[in-house]
């Protein structure tokens, strides 16, 4: 917080400074748009890395600001998805309206589950979040007669964006669709964090026996950012059902919440774009070395993980900040 | 390696694989399947089966050159799946679509077989309702309920049960072979006294065995997945006195796999499965099939996924002759329909009608030949169909 101090006596100030456009961000959504004339065959991979950015972003929030370490926000994920598809099935296939009412679900949910989070802290966070996302898991299972169980919904049928823009096998529509979701989802989530509740959270999350004692109530707080971050997962699951009209109980599952994690460390945690590039990261090297050796890619997933952890401990944005000189 | 040997190496790889690209043309065969995760073995035996057919006929068909490309779903990822099918269209322009060991991943990537018209062939994925989802779909595997309908009928008919018990993996499989035993054996007169639903993860069969003993039926029906299951309720069922000749045991193949039945021992003796293919089946097409998939597999045996990728390739291999290498996916479509066979499983065709398999179905019971356990062919089923398809919505 010396920061603070140092370049101006105002906070308020302070926050407008810290929430300036700068010239690396205005580039990389440029460079987002890239992919569109450099790489067309890549738009259906593209747009998968751009929700699953967007997950990595709702996870950022609760974990890198807020600090709470979840092991399974698949299940707000899975939700979205879920709620999308049925959606979907039962008639309603426009995509937009599709898409707020499922992250306004998993929001709901979210809201929900947060009194039982903000109850708990340290392991026994990770153990009620694992075991939330393996109960939403089993649910699912259990309730075949609504989810289709292991084979998956059927009958999901997705209208074309806007009624004029079909969901193509090049991806075009979809990376589009998906891209306006990452950024409209960024773009809360940074006029969040630039806020005073923001502030708050880094508190929490730096300290959270202290934030009482200067009058601010952490739970309210947490509680609110948990159900944030629940809707924007919800919506990035159900960018996904729109955007492959298939859902299957593989959008709950731990190995989901898991992956999503390790995108976040090697992005690195508590800056928005960590969430970005490591999803980047990760589904390109995925899609690279498993093109390579289908067998045995994760086995380099776990060299590259083990690398950036020992190389850079704060994630690649985290080492590439350093670099750079400046500090968080 | 230094930079320039490195660059060199690779501009001559580059050159040689151009070289032969150029000397023909090649047609690419896209192979999604769960190359990772928990379906990996499954992913890795069904794609022996297609090196195995593409070793013993080699890669040329009807004057193309055929290209295999290999993605990985990474276990049963429905959006991974359409993905790598789209990608596998759009990027690597490939003609054909094969592979797909799981449903959920075959219906996932329906649609683009749809949209792209290229052939898909499944070459596992035994739920009944994945034909129905694309026209260009063909399978070459097997259905749960074609295999366990037929059972149903034949235990009732044959071999004189008229009550039994259903115990089954409480998953969508498992739902399917529960409701086309059920509806076989019904239909043939027999009666289900009771029925249960052990988990699909761990399950601790002791007490759904327990529960199976106090109905005490005439015959007990089971379904779980392969893998370390089969020996641990074939345990169980022992150490409850629940065994054949006292209890029927019937089941589908999985349970009496020869490595299930190797961990299962004595007490596997005298169960009865129904499945479409037997690896000790006496035929001199299974013998040579199983000797040269043993001779490239480290001897390791081929199982259901094997035959189904081997029998996938044939199908794939027939298609483009009868097409003169045209790979139009409506061409070869029409040239798969009603298409027949003898495969190391037995006499097979393509149902024209439906896209699906028509097999014989093999019942077999568990005997003791020179002191190994292994199954016996006690009777045939031939011309067996799915009973489901037309009959949905």
């Amino acid at each position: 917080m010396s920061e603070i101090a140092r370049n101006s006596p105002d906070p308020r100030l302070w926050l407008k400074q810290r929430s300036r456009w700068s010239i690396v961000e205005i580039a990389f959504w440029l460079a987002a748009l890239l992919p569109f004339f450099l790489f067309p065959a890549y738009l259906t991979l593209a747009s998968q890395i751009a929700i699953a950015a967007l997950f990595a972003v709702s996870v950022d929030l609760v974990l890198g600001y807020a600090g709470i370490v979840t092991l399974g926000h698949a299940m707000f994920f899975g939700l979205g998805a879920y709620a999308a598809g049925l959606i979907s099935k039962a008639g309603w296939g426009e995509p937009l309206s599709g898409l707020v009412m499922a992250g306004v679900f998993a929001g709901l949910v979210g809201y929900v589950a947060s009194f039982i989070i903000v109850r708990v802290q340290h392991l026994a966070l990770i153990m009620i979040t694992l075991g939330l996302g393996i109960l939403s898991y089993e649910l699912a299972n259990a309730m075949s007669w609504l989810t289709g169980g292991t084979d998956g919904l059927q009958g999901v049928d997705t209208w074309p964006l806007f009624g004029a823009f079909e969901f193509d096998l090049w991806g075009k529509t979809a990376y589009s669709y998906a891209l306006a979701g990452l950024f409209i989802g960024v773009m809360v989530c940074r006029r969040m964090v630039h806020s005073s509740f923001g502030l708050a959270l880094r508190g929490i999350r730096e300290n959270v026996r202290r934030m009482p004692a200067i009058g601010s109530d952490y739970r309210a707080h947490l509680q609110t950012v948990y159900a944030i971050s629940a809707a924007i997962a919800g919506a990035a699951g159900a960018l996904l059902t729109q955007t492959t009209d298939t859902v299957s109980l593989d959008v709950l599952s731990f190995q989901r919440s898991a992956d999503v994690v390790v995108m976040l460390i090697l992005g690195g945690t508590g800056r928005l774009y960590g969430g970005i590039v490591g999803a980047i990261i990760f589904l390109v090297a995925r899609d690279q070395l498993a093109g390579i050796n289908p067998q045995y890619w994760y086995f380099w997933i776990g060299v590259l993980l083990m690398v950036v952890v020992l190389v850079m401990p704060s994630g690649i944005l985290g080492g590439l900040a350093r670099l750079a000189g400046k500090r968080d | 390696m230094s930079g320039k040997t490195l660059a060199a190496a690779v501009f001559g790889i580059g050159l040689a694989w151009s070289a032969a690209a150029s000397a023909q043309e090649t047609l690419k065969v896209g192979v999604i399947l769960p190359f990772s995760g928990p379906f990996a073995d499954a992913g890795a035996q069904l794609d022996a089966g297609i090196k195995l057919y593409m070793q013993q006929n080699g890669d040329e068909v009807a004057g193309k050159k055929i290209e295999i490309i290999r993605k990985d779903t990474g276990g049963p990822a429905p959006d991974v799946a359409k993905r790598l099918a789209q990608e596998l269209v759009v990027r690597d322009e490939v003609d054909i679509l094969a592979g797909f060991a799981l449903t959920p991943e075959a219906l996932g990537a329906a649609d683009v077989a749809t949209e792209a018209k290229k052939l898909m062939v499944v070459m596992n994925a035994a739920t009944s309702v994945v034909t129905e989802k694309s026209p260009y779909i063909v399978r070459t595997s097997l259905t749960i309920p074609q295999v366990n309908y037929a059972f149903g009928k034949w235990a009732f008919e044959k071999s004189g049960v008229k009550e039994a018990y259903t115990l089954v993996a409480d998953y969508g499989p498992g739902h399917d072979a529960e409701s086309s035993f059920a509806k076989g054996f019904t239909e043939a007169g027999g009666k289900i006294v009771g029925a249960d639903k052990t988990p699909v993860a761990n399950p601790d069969f002791s007490a759904f065995v327990q529960r199976v003993k106090d109905a005490s039926p005439e015959a007990v029906y089971i379904f779980i997945p392969g893998g370390a299951q089969p020996a641990a309720i074939g345990k169980a069922l022992a150490e409850r006195g629940l065994t054949p000749p006292a209890t029927k045991i019937l089941a589908q193949g999985e349970l009496t796999h020869p490595e299930a039945l190797e961990s299962m021992g004595d007490t596997a003796k005298g169960i009865i499965t129904a499945f479409h293919y037997t690896l000790e089946r006496d035929d001199p097409l299974n013998t040579e099939f199983v000797k040269a998939y043993r001779d490239a597999n480290g001897g390791r045996s081929p199982d259901l996924f094997s035959i189904g990728g081997y029998d996938g390739m044939h199908l794939i291999y027939e298609a483009l002759k009868k097409t003169n290498g045209d790979a139009a996916g409506d061409a070869l479509v029409e040239a798969a329909k009603g298409m027949s066979w003898t495969s190391p499983r037995g006499p097979m065709s393509i149902d024209p009608e439906t896209r699906d398999t028509i097999q014989t179905i093999y019942i077999r019971e568990v005997q003791e030949v020179d002191g190994k356990l292994q199954n016996v062919i006690v009777e045939e089923i031939p011309d067996v169909k799915d009973p489901l398809h037309g009959q949905a919505k």
